[in-house]
């Protein structure tokens, strides 16, 4: 009884989350102009218009190449501040895992109009690079945090006993820590990619002339409807679905592998 | 020598690209800001004379309506999603079993999704001939008002878009309740009530303030609920921040909005952060 009704309460709060996602997906498939439901005229016909338009193919271009650089940069400094954060018992750890967390817990606006300042007084112009930088602020520890909770269930014996069998510090690196952190280093790079494609409040003050995927769909929703957002918008709901389901069954596949390989060995 | 060999040790020097980006990053950005914030009004050179003007300004006007209505509505939406992610959270910890991770991954999705572009979703429901008023028009011939553009829809945008912040921290938090206590407690012929307030709560209470106080955060720095969601009715705090940067081209005013918004989030997350120990929290064995 007890349970059913928990079965039924998240339900209902997965329904909630996914009514915004199904109304833009009833409005991407309509063929007229301007949105009314019941839709009287089903097609796919704004899609075929939004993916020919020349404006969106730069969108897509530059988003993606903030969140590709995000993604690299991002997972390189967040592992071995994860190594920090949770492998290694140091003096004054405590003290570090609160301030890694401090961007996370900090309104995402005043953090991009503060960056706004700050390269303003340093003389930057603003680009998509100033993004980059934008989104690492907030990325890199929310990334470390990931790839922190992987570390917290790693053997440190493991690289003891490599050291043993006298591996060097590098081997040791790439034959036991990366491969026993990677289902991590993975979940921390697909939150990088994604975070950084749906980024709107960093990139709104900092990409200058440059343009994103969610800064355009905010100035068309803005100026009036065009069912360009709502295909967008499934796209980017889409899109994102598609990607963390790879990654998800990645990461069961690579553990199954290595307990088959235990088990053989 | 041995100073060097101290902080050279690998846990510093592991923390060492974090520090310094953070310090680049995010500490001199804030320092900027605090600097502007004294800058003479609709200036835009930092090295000039600094006075207190912009904070006298602030404080002789009507500004603090605006953080009022940003802390008020926060502070509901905090307690909204308590109610609705505790038994979401209690079901991915011990109802669900095979599908909490599925369950876990639905959660996750919409953080992808740029929020503004979901809030536009809303406005497709929500809409007159949108997706709800449509259907209940053609199925039933009823036209209610719509509820577009209310300060009500503005708090439910806010409770849908920071769900997520609230149920993981819980979910992290309800799975450090050891399900032999709460057998325990049942042997000894406590109550569910009871074994929920003597047991659950305090032992998941880490995870829940933790959730809180993100969720708090977040929210007081939410901006495109009440303007795309709430038709600008009620004008949050952040809103006023952005005008002085955007429009009113007034960066020290906007600054100085800053630097006091970020004195209570600050203040707070630094209080409530410091009781913690986030090596349990976030399950070291």
């Amino acid at each position: 009884m007890r349970r059913a009704l928990i079965w039924s309460w998240t339900g209902a709060v997965i329904i909630f989350m996914y009514l915004p996602a199904l109304s833009l997906f009833l409005a991407s498939s309509t063929s007229s102009r301007y949105f009314g439901f019941p839709i009287t005229k089903w097609g796919f016909v704004w899609w075929q218009k939004t993916f020919d338009s020349l404006e969106v193919h730069q969108l897509f271009r530059t988003s993606l190449a903030i969140a590709l650089c995000v993604t690299v940069i991002a997972v390189v400094i967040a592992l071995f501040g994860a190594l920090a954060f949770a492998r290694y018992e140091w003096k004054g750890r405590s003290i570090y895992q609160k301030l890694v967390l401090l961007p996370i817990f900090f309104p995402q606006t005043v953090l991009g109009l503060a960056l706004l300042l700050y390269f303003n007084a340093l003389g930057f112009t603003m680009s998509w690079q100033t993004a980059v930088f934008a989104h690492l602020v907030w990325i890199i520890p929310v990334c470390t945090l990931v790839i922190s909770i992987q570390v917290y269930s790693f053997d440190p014996a493991l690289e003891e006993a490599a050291f043993d069998l006298g591996a060097t510090r590098w081997q040791v690196f790439r034959e036991v820590t990366l491969p026993v952190l990677f289902p991590g280093i993975f979940s921390g790079a697909l939150f990088a990619f994604l975070l950084s494609w749906g980024n709107f409040p960093l990139s709104l003050y900092t990409t200058g002339a440059d343009t994103t995927l969610p800064e355009y769909l905010y100035a068309k929703m803005i100026a009036g409807y065009t069912p360009g957002v709502p295909v967008l918008g499934t796209v980017s709901t889409f899109g994102a679905a598609l990607l963390m389901l790879v990654g998800y069954l990645m990461i069961v596949i690579l553990r199954r592998r290595r307990t088959a390989d235990v088990d053989s060995n | 020598m041995d100073r060097l060999a101290k902080i050279f040790r690998p846990g510093p020097r592991h923390a060492i690209p974090v520090m310094l980006f953070l310090l680049l990053g995010f500490v001199a950005p804030l320092v900027t800001v605090v600097m502007y914030s004294f800058v003479p009004s609709r200036t835009f050179d930092l090295w000039q004379d600094w006075n207190l003007d912009n904070y006298a300004e602030i404080f002789n006007s009507s500004s603090y309506i605006p953080f009022v209505w940003s802390l008020g509505l926060a502070a509901a939406t905090v307690l909204i999603l308590a109610v609705i992610c505790y038994p979401v959270a209690f079901g991915i910890t011990r109802v669900f079993g095979k599908y909490a991770t599925f369950i876990t991954l639905l959660f996750t999705l919409p953080l992808f999704v740029s929020e503004n572009v979901r809030i536009y979703g809303w406005i497709l429901f929500f809409i007159k001939n949108g997706v709800l008023l449509g259907s209940l028009k053609s199925m039933f011939g009823y036209e209610p008002e719509s509820i577009l553009f209310t300060t009500g829809l503005t708090l439910m945008g806010m409770v849908y878009v920071y769900l997520p912040f609230m149920l993981f921290p819980m979910t992290l938090g309800v799975s450090m309740v050891p399900q032999q206590t709460r057998d325990a407690a049942f042997d000894l012929g406590a109550t569910r009530w009871q074994v929920f307030k003597e047991v659950d709560l305090p032992l998941a209470m880490p995870g829940i303030v933790i959730g809180f106080l993100l969720t708090f955060v977040l929210a007081v720095g939410a901006i495109a609920e009440a303007k795309v969601l709430g038709g600008q009715r009620i004008i949050p705090i952040t809103q006023d921040i952005e005008t002085a940067f955007t429009y009113a081209q007034n960066w020290p005013l906007g600054a100085a909005l800053s630097v006091l918004l970020m004195l209570v989030v600050g203040t707070l997350v630094l209080v409530v952060l410091r009781r913690f120990d986030l090596d349990t929290i976030l399950g070291k064995k």
